[in-house]
């Protein structure tokens, strides 16, 4: 049969494409048979976290921070409980990373502040002695992406049903909901009224005149991000 | 009929041997700015603060490994498919007027993808999903260029004269099909400016979202390494190793079972990316079972190099490129061993997160991609351009400086990132985590410094290969055509 395939090239492309594809499908489509509900308590990102959301991509943290915690000792007790299927239920990229060059970030929103990120993107080793990440300085001039923070939440509430504007379920038995604006300038007024909470807990005086007079500097949105991170 | 030998064009080729010496160039450079970033983090400012953004580990990282994979290995691939298809399939080039138009066509979108790529991955503009960064708009280009390569392939078997296709042939064609299909599964995505009106024209969104993406990605990522790293540099030795030692493939038998093994098994074992991950338990230890499996048709292929020098090891004493060969077929070996171990649960639990995963991935591409594909274009270059290699000793030198590279290099990383996992588990007498992170980052230090010097150990054999491509091109001593049937041109 080998020696036949060898003499037919469309035949022996068909018999490699489905060999190959079996492992694909039998692997693959389980998962995606079983849709993923998201964990109680899991909610979409607002706005701002999704801007700050894009700027942790654009700068590619998730080269060097994971997002994932493993479930064992040693990864629960210094980054928290570990990681659960629905928890990435929003997550569109999923963000786990493949190396761990810095901490996991899965839950850094429960043990670091807006401040204490402020002055680590400013200069990491004068918080983290010996740390060998680089300042990301420029976070605090480059203004934030909205349009497209915006763009991203109405594709996902059309395409995927996202829940926005909806109440969702918390962990404290209650609900919540997380807005989606109606339209963009609607979109930007919410991001910003989020922008001047975080602001207000910086020390860079460049930042704050910029949110007090309607910017939003990408280390804004960036901590709004990393403080949903729970 | 004429009775003379076929005039091979090897106008395709050339460019894409150029394209192959350059990008590799650029990608190590790049990988070697990294490797002194993390000794050294005041590197990142290496063109000074204002251009820190672009200069910066994390944007330059993603541009490393795209340009490494996709620039370099895959223009080493099509350099080699345009060499190698026309000499088994007995056909040139030259023979069809719409496979040159479409090859120079591909060439050139080929070209600009490489420049939207550099621009858009130093402003920022990334899906983040590793080696599948590209927004939609490269995404179709990536896909249209992938499509003029399949007619390529399937265009010159077309119009072959050899009624049988070649072993090397089997492993192009598997790698034309298993990219396109992992590629546009992967890339699947909405861009968001179609749907909403607003924001960045070229922002999209997964298709797939968290564990589902997930999966998607590292059946994605892992098989980008089959189907870029694994499957076409064996097409490769199948042709080059033969053809240099003057010695038939070994087994005609365990080549098919090599490959028809390889294309079942490979595919399963993207699971062991996800170990202790949310990804369903059977899916896991399904990835660590198969990752396993596959040291068979790994080792089948590798052995079947290696027996094929039976009988005719002087040649490793005598010319450089058999020993570049043997060790990179020795190297696939080492490096498929140690995937799979990798892949044991227990070894993973250890192993993942760390440096261990990084010297890995570099003893297979240092080791086994990138000496195959010097190899592989020193052999063409004499052919290519009728001239003997300009100096063999230049050959000799670059061997041995790029080994010991390779071995500085993934030494240290396995140490580092065997003491990174032990550090990061261990616990005192009251169950209390021992170390703080940032111990386990500055213990570090001296392995990365290892690392980089390793690394730029490597890529000062690049430049020499490079040299020595040129200068054969340019002033090596011309060669007689029967010359080139049987010896290998070579200066002294």
């Amino acid at each position: 049969m080998f020696h036949w395939l060898e003499k037919h090239p469309f035949f022996f492309a068909v018999a490699v494409f489905v060999t190959i594809a079996f492992a694909g499908l039998i692997e693959n489509l389980p998962n995606f048979a079983e849709a993923s509900q998201p964990t109680i308590g899991t909610k979409p990102y607002s706005t701002l976290e999704l801007a700050g959301r894009h700027v942790y991509i654009k700068n590619s943290c998730n080269a060097c921070h994971s997002q994932l915690i493993r479930p064992f000792k040693s990864e629960t007790d210094r980054y928290g409980h570990y990681s659960l299927s629905g928890e990435y239920a929003y997550d569109r990229p999923f963000l786990w990373g493949s190396k761990r060059t810095g901490p996991d970030l899965m839950r850094v929103g429960n043990y670091r502040t807006t401040d204490w990120h402020e002055n680590h993107m400013k200069d990491p080793a004068a918080i983290v002695p010996g740390s060998i990440m680089p300042a990301y300085r420029w976070m605090f001039k480059n203004l934030a992406d909205i349009d497209t923070a915006y763009a991203e939440q109405v594709t996902v509430n059309k395409v995927f049903n996202v829940p926005y504007n909806k109440p969702i379920p918390t962990a404290d038995g209650g609900t919540a909901t997380v807005k989606l604006a109606g339209s963009l300038d609607g979109a930007k007024a919410d991001a910003l009224a989020e922008a001047k909470m975080i602001a207000a807990d910086m020390k860079d005086q460049d930042v704050k005149d910029m949110v007090a007079n309607g910017q939003v500097p990408e280390i804004v949105a960036l901590i709004a991000y990393l403080n949903s991170l729970k | 009929m004429e009775n003379r030998p076929l005039e091979y064009d090897y106008t395709i080729a050339k460019l894409w041997m150029f394209m192959t010496i350059v990008l590799g160039i650029v990608g190590m450079l790049i990988g070697v700015i990294l490797a002194w970033e993390l000794a050294f983090p005041s590197v990142n400012l290496i063109a000074g603060e204002g251009l820190a953004e672009f200069t910066n580990f994390s944007r330059l990282r993603p541009l490393h490994t795209d340009a490494v994979i996709f620039g370099f290995t895959v223009s080493g691939i099509m350099a080699t498919w345009f060499y190698v298809g026309q000499r088994v399939l007995k056909v040139s080039m030259a023979e069809s007027k719409f496979l040159m138009v479409t090859a120079k066509l591909q060439f050139a979108l080929y070209l600009l993808a490489v420049v939207a790529i550099v621009g858009s991955l130093l402003l920022g503009i990334t899906t983040s999903k590793e080696y599948a960064e590209f927004e939609w708009p490269i995404d179709i280009l990536i896909v249209v260029i992938w499509v003029l390569f399949g007619i390529q392939i399937f265009g010159l078997i077309g119009i072959r004269r050899e009624k049988s296709l070649y072993i090397s042939v089997w492993y192009y064609i598997a790698t034309f099909l298993g990219i396109a299909m992992l590629y546009l599964f992967n890339n699947m995505e909405v861009p968001t400016a179609l749907v909403s009106g607003a924001g960045a024209w070229y922002h999209s969104v997964s298709m797939y979202a968290g564990t589902n993406d997930a999966l998607v990605q590292w059946w994605y990522g892992h098989n980008a390494v089959a189907f870029g790293f694994t499957v076409p540099i064996v097409a490769m030795i199948y042709y080059f190793l033969p053809k240099e030692s003057g010695q038939a493939v070994y087994s005609y038998k365990l080549s098919l079972l090599a490959f028809w093994g390889l294309m079942f098994v490979y595919l399963w074992a993207g699971g062991h990316h996800l170990l202790f991950s949310t990804v369903p338990d059977w899916m896991q230890t399904m990835g660590s079972v198969f990752s396993v499996v596959l040291i068979l048709p790994s080792w089948g292929s590798a052995i079947n190099m290696l027996l094929t020098m039976k009988g005719e090891w002087n040649q490793v004493a005598t010319n450089p490129l058999i020993k570049f060969m043997v060790l990179a077929s020795t190297f696939y070996m080492f490096s498929t061993l140690e995937g799979p171990i990798q892949a044991i649960k227990s070894v993973n639990a250890l192993a993942h997160f760390t440096d261990w995963i990084v010297g890995h991935v570099h003893d297979g591409v240092l080791g086994w991609v990138s000496f195959m594909i010097i190899a592989a274009l020193l052999h063409m270059a004499p052919r290519v351009y009728k001239r003997e290699i300009y100096s063999k000793s230049l050959m000799n030198t670059q061997f041995w400086i790029q080994t010991l590279g390779v071995v500085l290099y993934f030494t240290s990383m396995w140490i580092a990132g065997i003491t990174q996992g032990m550090m990061w588990r261990a616990h005192d007498e009251f169950g209390n985590l021992a170390y703080s992170f940032i111990d386990t980052v500055t213990v570090l230090h001296p392995y990365y410094t290892i690392r980089a010097v390793g690394g730029t150990l490597y890529f000062l054999g690049m430049f020499m290969w490079a040299w020595n491509m040129y200068k054969t091109a340019t002033a090596g001593r011309r060669v007689e055509e029967s010359e080139l049937q049987s010896a290998s041109p070579m200066a002294a």
